[in-house]
């Protein structure tokens, strides 16, 4: 019986330089992306560099680019692509320094992650905590860190303002701390002039393209917008704030 | 540090969204559409009363309650109009449409100059929430024009354009209490919702109006259709082309 083969077209290259090649792949039932990539690096290709560890959609290693699409290799079905006669063309996130292959350097993120203010609980853990003030939050707490949103976001990627804005994936993480009913650092003046916020036009690139599907837009970056709208744009409110009509009885008074 | 070579543009187009620039270029046209008919209707007419029927563009009736006998429409009309631009989900919608930051995800962004909301004009989208508060007071009014609708010289009367009014003060009511400004007004501030008088009630709310939200986008063009429609309707009636059809 003849086997079914498909051909991948995968980039090669460094930073000095590379190009996409095909690869003959036989096709098997249920076959992801990142199955495909291991056929060719034990039949064809030992030298193609992919980052991946679970396969299995939790460690957020394996993202790349799928025919100009940020995605997870493990997640993706390569069905899906053979279904339409869709070539499959894959290639390392392009918001990334390339360091081989489909290998991308992502140690900014992390440098952007130093950054964030941490969590300043009104008093050590252990805390007992209402199931309605952190079902919110819980939704960043799924972040991979595959930084997909960060690669589609067009503010890092195509205007490469990296000094100005952190992105979206910080922006659910700022959210997280913020919300944070034990939390009393007030990170809006940070959100504002450190983090970049008013560089985010809202356009919902980063929700779009999330694996573990975080309304990073709706649910992190607009709540941010109208939080620092409270602060810098909103005398009523101020006013109301003076008064200690919003807010009353946190844990512990913002601003304490 | 060394740049990706994949950073040039890329030639490929998305799987799911090869037919990404439909999109945009749709809100584009209806958008450009829409504005001008706005700016047609407003900037052109005196009277938006026909009957018992006045045009969501001249409600609530500024214009008769201070005598103004020119253009009464633009003394209310940039209320709806402002809270649209500022919306966040016509921002979305106009930054894909008309600004092309970015025309879609993934697609190229070819803006030089691109500073996002960190600078005037559009920084001003953060003053949506004083829109959403006018627009509050508009949609209170917008449902004492569709209850007077169904009143004519002291009958009921139920007439197409009456429930055609009935059903714009639905939609602009979902759309207004949809808006991400009213979901954070409501709860979206609190961090704490157990540990303050009344959170459990506004933590209900929140959540009503966080499913709502889900469905802003939806409510965003089905009420501007709709706003656009009622006031054709009307329009047509005032300029007597068509005749309103009466149920009863």
């Amino acid at each position: 019986m003849a086997t079914d083969t498909t051909t991948i077209y995968i980039y090669r290259g460094d930073a000095s330089g590379g190009e996409e090649r095909p690869y003959l792949v036989e096709i098997s039932p249920g076959m992801v992306i990142l199955d495909a990539i291991h056929y060719i690096q034990a039949n064809d290709a030992p030298d193609l560099a992919v980052r991946w560890n679970c396969k299995a959609a939790h460690c957020g290693s394996c993202s790349a680019e799928i025919n100009g699409h940020p995605r997870l290799l493990c997640k993706t079905r390569l069905d899906d692509y053979l279904a339409t006669d869709t070539p499959v063309h894959v290639r390392p996130m392009k918001t990334f320094p390339i360091i081989r292959d489909l290998v991308t350097d992502v140690s900014w993120n992390y440098r952007m992650a130093k950054r964030i203010p941490p969590f300043h609980p009104a008093h050590p853990a252990p805390f007992t905590l209402d199931q309605r003030d952190v079902a919110r939050i819980q939704e960043f707490r799924r972040c991979i860190e595959c930084f997909l949103c960060q690669d589609i976001c067009h503010v890092i990627r195509d205007h490469d303002a990296k000094d100005a804005y952190m992105g979206p994936r910080f922006m659910a993480k700022l959210a997280e701390l913020e919300m944070h009913p034990m939390d009393t650092e007030n990170r809006i003046p940070f959100v504002r002039n450190d983090a970049g916020l008013g560089w985010c036009n809202v356009t919902h690139c980063c929700s779009e393209v999330c694996p573990e599907g975080i309304e990073i837009t709706g649910n992190a970056i607009i709540p941010l917008k109208e939080r620092l709208a409270d602060q810098f744009w909103d005398p009523v409110r101020r006013i109301f704030r003076r008064s200690s009509l919003t807010d009353v009885g946190q844990h512990e008074p913002k601003d304490s | 540090m060394a740049q990706s070579p994949s950073r040039e543009k890329s030639q490929l187009k998305p799987k799911s969204e090869t037919a990404w620039w439909l999109a945009p270029n749709l809100t584009l046209v209806v958008f450009s559409l829409f504005v001008l008919y706005s700016a047609w209707e407003v900037l052109t007419h005196n009277v938006g009363r026909y009957q018992n029927y006045l045009s969501p563009y001249f409600s609530p009736d500024v214009g008769l309650w201070l005598g103004v006998p020119f253009l009464p429409a633009v003394l209310v009309a940039w209320i709806p109009l402002g809270f649209r631009a500022s919306c966040y989900y016509y921002r979305r919608e106009y930054y894909r449409g008309f600004f092309r930051d970015p025309a879609a995800c993934g697609i190229h962004d070819r803006s030089k100059r691109y500073q996002g909301e960190t600078r005037a004009p559009l920084s001003w989208n953060n003053l949506h929430r004083f829109f959403l508060y006018l627009a509050l007071v508009v949609v209170v009014f917008l449902w004492k024009d569709a209850v007077d609708g169904f009143w004519y010289q002291g009958h009921l009367e139920v007439g197409l354009g009456s429930l055609i009014l009935l059903l714009d003060a639905i939609l602009l009511s979902f759309y207004t209490f949809s808006c991400h400004a009213f979901r954070h007004l409501v709860g979206g501030n609190i961090d704490c919702f157990s540990c303050q008088s009344g959170g459990r009630s506004r933590y209900r709310w929140w959540r009503t109006i966080s499913t709502l939200n889900q469905r802003h986008g939806l409510f965003a063009w089905t009420s501007m259709f709709m706003v656009w429609g009622t006031d054709l309707y009307i329009r047509l009636l005032l300029s007597g082309v068509i005749h309103d059809v009466k149920f009863f």
